[in-house]
């Protein structure tokens, strides 16, 4: 238990409880303990329960574990869930202004109270500061009870209010009243249940994945964007904001190096970013599931006609409105196959914050020289929460891959210009930016059938050579996506896994689960779509091969059946879909059933101690 | 239509001070009916082009789904051109002038690409002052589908299977005014000497200009019954004013009569003149244009001429305080903060 546990907060939403909340996960991250804070939010501005679910890991497992140690609970609409949702063994600490109904008590969890309300009542005249300033006195009785080192917090205090220091005062206050009631009346700290510094994070960062996009597309040279409000992508388009504004202000003019619209809608949005593009400029959009069915026909277009475009979709719970603020990878085959007729997109699977950030680059090269839309497919667990992640890396001698653009000098030299003549034969065209030359390189873009020199034909053998040109492209494209990471150096097992994005934290985790009951696993982590070879290699050499997603439907397993032509008996399918990350032992669960033909030991929850032991009361 | 077009051309034709001749303008062969109005729309803007000396490949033209959505093909051939969805060519041509705000963007739709289907970003692209010359060849019809109602068809105007229309009208000018477009006028295709410098006018607008232009479908919507028809048109045109426009630089030789007219100086020192019909009607003030655009409708005519202008229109760019260099020229140094920056945030993030 030591350095290993989850602790959950139940709070109400719009009380302040997130940023006293992400104190207490930033302070045990710069104790060097590895932490994965996940908020478990409503589609609600103020009132409706939420939960802020943190995991330390001295072992550095960041996927999301089943089983609460230690519940805070402030809610008391949801007192009962949160009750029930304790481990055998573990602790709930409430706030005891209101006592607890006794039938809601359980013997099996130690119960400590603590007045927070009354407390801060006692202390604070000003009702709204009562409420921000309760959430400091649980996070100051819960650093005494699994001993974090109060220098940290006040250190994270002072920078989180810098320049006001009433509140730095107020919120110091409050702080230390959580520590002394705690001490004062239980022992403090829990002999188990607690943290103690280590070493083990590195040079990592805390960050979301959508402030990750948001600052990869400022590093990638985006100039436009044009989004539309929706959960969980609206956080990507503020942060692109912000660090523009930061970052991308001309400092002799003050004019900005950017532009941003909010659309009136997704079509709008995505008819900008293809606009944008069309026209020379690195333009990106960011949403989520119902985005990306009202973006669809935009999709087609930009595919057909082939304009470079790239898309954040921070996938969440659906079909339809689905659950907005859950997390799934179920808007796989939406994307890959966006838009009427024959259509393929290129995807990227970012699995860290760090990543999103390269991947942001990645999509705007691919966009550019492929002349294709790239859609970055996050979802809500990575874009929404504090990941921790190996730092952001910016290679000061990138050059952006522009792809095949002819500019005037070029034009020149051309005896004909034609827009879509495979001179290459790679599939990919030379195309023309508007504006370049006064009598060379204009065309007509349209989705309608065009032949080589972009004029409209309704041509059967005309409409077949493009239809076989963009297939020739896609196969050119296999070369040009990340390919795929495998954590095993050579062979070591008939059994391998397959997992893509935020499903590679517990696949990780299960990985090595398994290993200590005996069944080692080669894995590979999948990071683009279209599949390169070494994907088709690694399910060939396998006998049996699992592949762990986030949706109903087997989405990945669908595809890579589709697109590598695998036999489908070989693949076994992991899956969940209840709106929350997967975890290590769901994993390790299914696949030892599948090989060993039984459920695995069942997941024993340690006991701490006899209930009461540590209450002085 | 309209299958060989002669390749002969008067030696002498005239030029524009380009150097350019009016076929420089021209684009490839029209494929609509012979005698559609949106041909005479696609003469009037190589024509207006023409004599503003326009650099073509300086232009964009784009357009959404439909009979008026292909002419683009027709006119400016050394133009880039974007045919892009139904009802989406708002938006694209949002994202093509973020992207570059040197280049003229001539947009052009329909009734049902911007009355119906494009209702959205049409509204949307006016709110936010996007700079473009938006025309709208308005025939009342679905052509491309074989004449099916549209949205600005009049109540009660019969269509070719003789059907009489049973829903109320969208009237785009009138809507324009309402979302507080920067410039709006109408016309009709069959009247070259008010489209031309109309088009003119609206080029040097900086900010939406929105032409609607009377432009009869002559394979379905030019019958007896036809609120736009070829000869409904003619006979119910109320002009707002005689229209002329005076490129910048340009000496001005027309007279005009004292108290009749109207100078609208631009920003970029060209002129409108206006003789004006109606002495109550000032085109720069909204009100004025609201109550007689209002006045035509209920004596059941056509307002066709310049019916609002807001010479102080502050157009997309301007609002989002965008960089003067085109936002497509910016390069990657200037972009991209490099390193060092990042190790700064990667700091910031512990």
């Amino acid at each position: 238990m030591l350095n290993d546990f989850v602790i959950r907060f139940a709070n109400v939403n719009g009380t302040g409880s997130a940023s006293a909340n992400t104190m207490f996960a930033k302070a045990i991250f710069r104790m060097g303990i590895p932490v994965s804070p996940k908020n478990i939010f409503p589609s609600n501005i103020q009132g409706l329960p939420t939960w802020y679910e943190v995991r330390v890991s001295e072992k550095g497992y960041l996927g999301r574990r089943e089983g609460i140690d230690l519940m805070l609970s402030v809610n008391p609409q949801s007192i009962p869930k949160d009750i029930a949702n304790v481990k055998p063994g573990g602790y709930f600490l409430y706030d005891s202004t209101k006592d607890l109904h006794k039938d809601l008590l359980r013997d099996d969890i130690h119960f400590l109270g603590v007045p927070m309300m009354q407390l801060c009542m006692d202390k604070f005249a000003d009702p709204r500061q009562r409420q921000l300033l309760k959430n400091m006195v649980y996070v100051g009785a819960i650093a005494a009870l699994i001993d974090i080192e109060v220098p940290v917090l006040h250190q994270i205090i002072t920078e989180q209010f810098k320049g006001k220091e009433k509140l730095i005062t107020a919120n110091f206050e409050a702080l230390e009243m959580g520590i002394q009631y705690a001490k004062e009346h239980f022992q403090c700290p829990f002999p188990h249940l607690r943290v103690e510094r280590r070493d083990n994070v590195g040079d990592w960062i805390l960050m979301d994945g959508n402030s990750a996009c948001g600052l990869g597309a400022v590093y990638a040279g985006a100039t436009v964007l044009a989004w539309y409000p929706i959960t969980p992508s609206t956080s990507l388009a503020d942060a692109f904001g912000k660090y523009a504004k930061k970052l991308r202000v001309d400092p002799h003019t003050g004019k900005n190096n950017y532009a941003i619209v909010q659309a009136e809608d997704e079509l709008a949005a995505i008819g900008m970013v293809i606009g944008a593009n069309w026209n020379g400029a690195r333009s990106f959009t960011a949403t989520s599931g119902p985005g990306i069915s009202l973006m669809s026909e935009f999709l087609g277009l930009a595919y057909f006609a082939e304009i470079p475009t790239v898309l954040v979709d921070v996938q969440r719970g659906g079909p339809s409105t689905g659950m907005p603020t859950r997390t799934q990878q179920s808007d796989l085959i939406a994307a890959a196959y966006a838009s009427h007729g024959d259509t393929k997109q290129v995807l990227l699977f970012p699995s860290t914050p760090a990543e999103c950030f390269e991947h942001m680059t990645t999509a705007f090269d691919l966009a550019e020289q492929l002349q294709t839309p790239v859609l970055v497919m996050t979802d809500l667990d990575l874009g929404m929460n504090d990941n921790m992640s190996p730092p952001l890396h910016w290679d000061d001698n990138k050059v952006y891959q522009r792809g095949k653009v002819l500019d005037a000098e070029a034009l020149e030299k051309i005896e004909r210009f034609g827009r879509y003549l495979d001179v290459d034969g790679d599939g990919i065209t030379y195309r023309t930016i508007p504006g370049t030359h006064p009598t060379k390189g204009s065309f007509f873009t349209r989705g309608t059938s065009r032949d080589e020199y972009a004029t409209y034909t309704e041509e059967g053998p005309a409409y077949v050579r493009n239809m076989d040109k963009l297939a020739r492209k896609w196969e050119t494209a296999k070369t040009y996506v990340p390919a795929p990471e495998f954590y095993q150096q050579e062979k070591q097992s008939n059994v391998g896994m397959i997992f893509f994005g935020t499903t590679t934290y517990a696949a990780l985790e299960a990985k090595d689960l398994l290993e200590e009951q005996g069944i080692p696993l080669d894995v590979m982590r999948v990071k683009a779509f279209p599949f390169s070879d070494a994907v088709k290699t690694f399910i060939d050499e396998h006998e049996r091969v699992f592949v762990v997603e986030q949706n109903r439907d087997a989405q990945f397993k669908s595809l890579l059946i589709n697109e590598l032509g695998t036999d489908s008996s070989d693949l076994y399918s992991i899956l969940n879909y209840d709106g929350f990350p997967i975890t290590a032992d769901l994993i390790r669960q299914k696949i030892f059933k599948n090989l060993v033909g039984k459920l695995p030991p069942p997941f024993v929850p340690e006991k701490i101690g006899p209930p009461g032991a540590e209450s002085s009361e | 239509m309209t299958f060989v077009r002669p390749v002969f051309r008067h030696p002498e034709s005239p030029k524009n001070k380009l150097g350019y001749t009016r076929k420089f303008y021209e684009g490839a062969l029209s494929t609509l009916c012979a005698g559609c109005g949106h041909d005479s729309v696609s003469g009037a803007i190589i024509q207006a082009c023409f004599e503003m000396a326009v650099e073509p490949h300086r232009v964009a033209k784009l357009s959404g789904i439909g009979c008026s959505s292909k002419t683009p093909t027709y006119f400016l051939a050394n133009s880039h051109g974007f045919n892009s969805v139904h009802g989406r060519m708002p938006s694209v041509a949002t994202g093509a002038y973020l992207a570059n705000r040197d280049l003229m963007y001539i947009g052009v739709s329909g009734d049902g690409d911007s009355a119906s289907i494009g209702m959205g970003q049409f509204v949307h692209a006016i709110r936010r002052n996007l700079n473009i010359t938006y025309i709208i060849m308005n025939n009342g019809c679905y052509g491309l589908t074989k004449g099916q109602d549209s949205a600005t068809a009049d109540k009660g105007s019969v269509n070719k299977t003789g059907a009489a229309n049973m829903y109320n009208a969208i009237d785009m000018a009138g809507l324009a005014l309402e979302l507080g477009a920067t410039f709006i006028a109408r016309s009709f295709s069959g009247d070259k000497e008010q489209l031309i410098p109309m088009i003119k006018a609206a080029m040097s607008h900086p900010g939406f200009a929105l032409i609607d232009v009377v432009s009869p479908c002559v394979t379905f919507n030019n019958n007896v019954g036809s609120t736009k028809s070829y000869d409904y048109t003619r006979e119910h045109m109320e002009a707002t004013a005689a229209v002329d426009f005076v490129p910048m630089m340009t000496e001005i030789t027309t007279e005009y009569n004292e108290g009749d007219a109207v100078t609208v100086p631009l920003h970029d020192g060209s002129l409108i003149h206006l003789s004006k019909l109606a002495k109550d009607w000032d085109p720069r003030d909204r009100q004025s244009a609201v109550n007689r655009l209002y006045q035509a409708k209920a004596q059941g005519e056509i307002l066709t001429g310049l019916i609002y202008i807001d010479t102080e229109s502050r157009d997309l760019h301007s609002i989002l305080h965008t960089t003067e260099q085109p936002l497509n020229l910016v390069e990657q140094h200037q972009l991209c903060p490099g390193s060092t920056v990042l190790e700064q945030i990667n700091a910031g993030l512990r």
